[in-house]
Formats: C-alpha cells, sequence, structure tokens
C-alpha cells in the first residue's frame, strides 16, 4: 500500500472516521500484517506525542503573558534585587582593587581570576571553575581495586584530586595546570592503560597557570616520536579544536572551536573555546585539526554556559625556557612532528591517547 | 467549599490553560518562591526560571488526570521549585547546603522524573519540526498545533483546494513520523 494513502486511512481509523464496514476490514489486516499494526501504533504514538506538543505550547505561551503581565504590575521583579545587587557591587569593587595591584606588581589576569574565585566562593558565587576535580569514594574504590589487581604498593591509596596532563618530551616530561600540583603533595601519573607512575613538579607558573611535571619513576620508558608538535602561534577565530582528558576514570573526548582570541577578563595568555569539560579536564590539550596542540584547558566560567579557557600554547615554549635557567641539566626538547595530520579524527585520537594521563594526588 | 476541593478546581483550570487560574496561582505563590531561590544563591531571573518549571509540572499533571497532590498546592509548588533548584545549583556546581526554611516539603522525585521524559520528548518533537522544513512546518502547526481545517488551510496557504492541502499534509507527516522516531528511538 501506498505510504501516504496507508497514513491517510490509519489517521482516519483513529479519529474514527470510518464506516462500521471498512473498519472491521481494516482490523482484518492489522492482525494479518504486523508492518501495519506497527504504523497504527506509531501514528497513535506520534499524534499523541503531537497534540501534548500543542497543548505544553500553548500553556507555555499563555505563563509567558502572564508573567509579562506580572512583571509589567509591578509583582515580578525582572531586575536583581537588593540582597543580590549589594553582593554585585562589592565584588565589582573588589576586582578592580585586585586589578590594579596586579598590573602593578606586573601579574596578568589570570591571577586576578585565581582571587577573585577565592574571594567568591566565600559568598557562594564562584565566576571561575577550575577543572581539577575532587576525587569521590567510588573513584579512590577503582584506584585501591586496581592497584590491589596490577600488585603495585607505591601508589598513594587516597588521592583527592584528579587532572590530565600531556607529554611534552618523551623522556618523561608532562605539562598540565599549576592550580592542579598546586594542591598536590605527592603526584602520579597515570597513561590509558592504567599503569601510573610517580611524578615531580619541576616548575609552576602561576601567571599562565601551567606547570612541568617530570616522571621520576624508574619504571618508566622513554616514549620516542610524539605524533604532534606544540603551536607556537596564535589561532584563528573558529579554528576547529579538540581535547582529552579525565573527568572521569577514563580518557573522555570533546570537541570544539576556538570562540575567543583572550581568556577571561581579556587575558591574552589564554583562549576562550567552546567544548565540553567538567571537573578533571584540568590540564588537557586542546589540538587543532592537524593535531597541533594550541592549548591547555584551564578553567570554565561557571555561570555561562559553554564559556572555556585555555593556556595558549606559546606560553609552554616561555617555561621551558624559564626551566632552562632554573637547571641546565634538564634537557627538554619539545616535539615537533606531524604525525597527526591528515589522520581522520578517530585516528588522530587513538594515536592521541597514550601520551595522554591523568593526574592524581592528594 | 473546602481547601482541597478549590485546589482540585485550580488544577482542572489549569489543564485547560486558563489564565485566571494560572495567574492567580503566580500570586498566591511566587513570593515564597523568589524568597527561597533569593536566600539559597540564586537571582531573581532563575527565581522566574524554576516557578515557570514548577508550573509546567503541575500542569503535565494536571493534564495526566491525577489532579490529587496529597498536600496543599502551596507544599506541591515549594517541592518541585526546591528540588529543580537543588538541581540547577548541582549543574552549576554552586552548590552549597541550603537555608533552613521553615516550609514543609514532600517527595516528589518520581514526578520530577516523569517532568524530565516530558521535557525530552517535547524537545524531540520540536527538532523533528524544526527539521521537516516549509512549508510542512507551518502546515502541520496549522493543522495539529492550531487545529484549523482543511479548508482555512488550503486558503492560507494558497492551496487550490482542500484535497490539495491534505494530501500535502499526509506528505509532511510522512516526513515528520520519520524524523521524530529516528530521534526518539535514539535517545530511548
Amino acid at each position: 500500500m501506498d505510504e501516504i494513502l496507508l497514513i491517510e486511512t490509519v489517521e482516519r481509523y483513529l479519529k474514527g472516521e470510518m464506516t462500521l464496514q471498512e473498519k472491521t476490514f481494516f482490523e482484518e489486516i492489522r492482525k494479518k500484517d504486523p508492518s501495519i499494526d506497527q504504523m497504527v501504533v506509531e501514528q497513535t504514538f506520534l499524534l499523541h506525542e503531537l497534540d501534548k506538543h500543542a497543548d505544553i505550547k500553548a500553556y507555555k505561551h499563555s505563563l509567558y503573558e502572564v508573567e509579562s503581565k506580572l512583571i509589567e504590575d509591578g509583582f515580578i521583579s525582572k531586575t536583581p534585587l537588593k540582597g543580590k545587587a549589594k553582593v554585585v557591587f562589592l565584588w565589582k569593587k573588589y576586582k578592580r582593587n585586585i586589578a590594579v595591584a596586579a598590573s602593578i606588581a606586573g601579574v596578568v589576569s589570570l591571577v586576578t581570576t585565581g582571587l577573585i574565585s577565592t574571594y567568591n566562593s566565600k559568598v557562594g558565587n564562584k565566576d571561575i571553575t577550575y577543572l581539577y576535580a575532587k576525587m569521590k569514594d567510588t573513584d579512590k574504590k577503582v584506584a585501591e581495586l586496581k592497584d590491589s589487581l596490577t600488585q603495585r604498593t607505591k601508589r598513594n591509596p587516597n588521592p583527592d584530586f584528579r587532572a590530565t596532563g600531556f607529554l611534552i618530551d618523551g623522556k618523561g616530561f608532562i605539562v598540565t595546570n599549576a592550580h592542579v600540583v598546586n594542591r598536590m603533595r605527592t603526584i602520579y601519573v597515570e597513561n590509558n592503560k592504567g599503569v601510573y607512575f610517580t611524578a615531580v613538579t619541576i616548575y609552576s607558573d602561576p601567571v599562565t597557570d601551567l606547570a612541568i611535571l617530570q616522571i621520576n619513576d624508574t619504571a618508566y620508558k622513554t616514549v620516542y616520536n610524539l605524533p604532534y608538535s606544540i603551536n607556537k602561534t596564535n589561532s584563528d577565530l573558529g579554528e576547529q579544536i579538540f581535547t582529552m582528558g579525565y573527568p572521569r576514570n577514563e580518557i573522555v573526548y570533546g570537541e570544539g572551536y576556538v570562540s575567543a582570541k583572550s581568556g577571561n577578563e581579556g587575558d591574552s595568555t589564554a583562549y576562550q573555546v567552546s567544548v565540553s569539560v567538567n571537573p578533571g579536564n584540568s590540564g588537557g590539550p586542546v589540538l587543532n585539526k592537524n593535531g597541533e596542540i594550541i592549548g591547555i584547558i584551564t578553567s570554565k566560567n561557571s555561570i555561562a554556559d559553554g564559556v572555556v579557557f585555555a593556556a595558549k600554547s606559546k606560553n609552554i615554549f616561555k617555561l621551558i625556557d624559564a626551566v632552562k635557567k632554573d637547571s641546565d641539566s634538564l634537557n627538554i626538547k619539545l616535539p615537533n612532528n606531524a604525525g597527526l595530520k591528515g589522520l581522520d579524527r578517530v585516528q588522530q585520537v587513538k594515536k592521541m591517547e597514550e601520551y595522554v594521563f591523568m593526574v592524581v594526588g592528594n | 467549599m473546602s481547601n482541597f476541593e478549590e485546589e482540585k478546581q485550580l488544577l482542572e483550570g489549569l489543564a485547560l490553560n486558563d489564565r485566571a487560574v494560572i495567574e492567580g496561582i503566580y500570586r498566591d505563590n511566587y513570593p515564597m518562591i523568589q524568597a527561597f531561590i533569593l536566600n539559597n544563591n540564586g537571582n531573581a531571573d532563575e527565581a522566574r526560571d524554576i516557578f515557570q518549571e514548577a508550573m509546567i509540572v503541575l500542569f503535565e499533571k494536571a493534564v495526566s488526570g491525577s489532579l490529587e497532590l496529597h498536600c496543599q498546592l502551596k507544599t506541591y509548588i515549594y517541592s518541585v521549585c526546591r528540588r529543580l533548584w537543588l538541581k540547577r545549583l548541582q549543574q552549576m556546581q554552586r552548590l552549597s547546603s541550603l537555608a533552613e526554611n521553615s516550609e514543609e516539603s514532600v517527595p516528589v522525585e518520581e514526578e520530577l522524573e516523569l517532568h524530565e521524559k516530558h521535557n525530552t520528548d517535547y524537545l524531540i518533537m520540536e527538532t523533528a519540526l524544526g527539521k521537516i522544513g516549509e512549508p510542512c512546518k507551518s502546515l502541520l502547526d496549522a493543522y495539529y498545533i492550531q487545529k484549523k481545517n482543511m479548508q482555512e488551510i488550503a486558503a492560507d496557504f494558497g492551496y487550490t483546494n482542500a484535497d490539495n492541502a491534505k494530501t500535502q499534509k499526509y506528505k509532511c507527516l510522512v516526513r515528520l513520523r520519520k524524523l521524530f522516531f529516528a530521534q526518539y528511538k535514539n535517545g530511548q
């Protein structure tokens, strides 16, 4: 039977517009042919859903109208109320002071962010959420279980924080966020196969919120030929990006785009990106479609959705220079390969996976 | 009339999309909810949002014919708003413990789960309707949502007669069906 004719028939049947004879005949067919029966069931459901949809839509419309009438009457206030306004005012004032202090000290805005976020957490209105995760009890249990399975006792069984990092040198140098390692006394990194190594912070820079870890575990074996490179230039607005990280105990992929060339409050050392991230994504690499690392996830705006900040990758070069000044013995060589270029995304992610580490500690 | 019967009548009015009833419920309950949200880390915009959603929950309940709240309407609205706000705070990671409140509250988890399901269905339909394109969207909207008859629709859309409009409407329905179920089965 022609699909349109059938749908018409079903509709007439459902609306009770058939003659008795027609109806009996149709019900015969329906009994014999399960595909027709299925169609009737689906059609009923669809029409029911359409009906429901229409009702809710009409009701929502009434709600909006009643609401705007009440706003006009002054019964519902539209602007933030007094109590709230005070908080906002204090907050702004505080922010300005900090900004002045910061510019005197020559420190850039990410510090400001950090301070404001601490300040605001007191009044419970955080603007910025750092993306390290507190370990849940279940996660800890899983970690303990993994430990017992792999027969390793080295690891502290109770990590409190979890974040992400990635290799910038196969000898065991990992980049992550400063706010991550600053919260940890002992640090472990774990690769995607669940093998973990002890690591130490060799450099941490609160301004760009980046830190470098070195794996100091004898079990770690140098890996050669990291397939990516680290971008020195600025990325363009709208450039497609993807990121990988550990918001859960397992690596999670996310994709998006560069949405602004500066970070929080015009911070020129960071980008604003639009990608779905969660606590634990801190320190995760942000890559462009050619598989070049262009940034490192640091924080997100806790009120506006999809506003995520990533430190620009060129900061890594500055960090390395600073490390070299500090100690000559550390010879970090940044990767410069195009091993991900031209691959489709699934392949890129597969190749990338083993270089992205979970950073845990307490 | 007892309080109980009065509230039952309110719900009946709500199911019929009666604006006077909606306004009455707003006037009786909104100040309490706004105070609650403001006291718990929220602002006026969020209070309006939450109250609106609670009104939709109430509507769904009224339409489904379960007009018995087993508690006062006021308590019911407060419980729903409280639950919705807690959830919102968790999503925004702004959760601090809620300020103690003297209002009593009743469990509404099941209803909110149902509400979420309704909400998903609503969005699936909204997306499907958005994807079928014109003139299908307007045509189906006119027939199924605004409930116009085929003669009117034929005149509005410039079809030569009602039969032509009808054929076009069925074609559109076939498309909607495909889009809706593709999405719906995916989401299950």
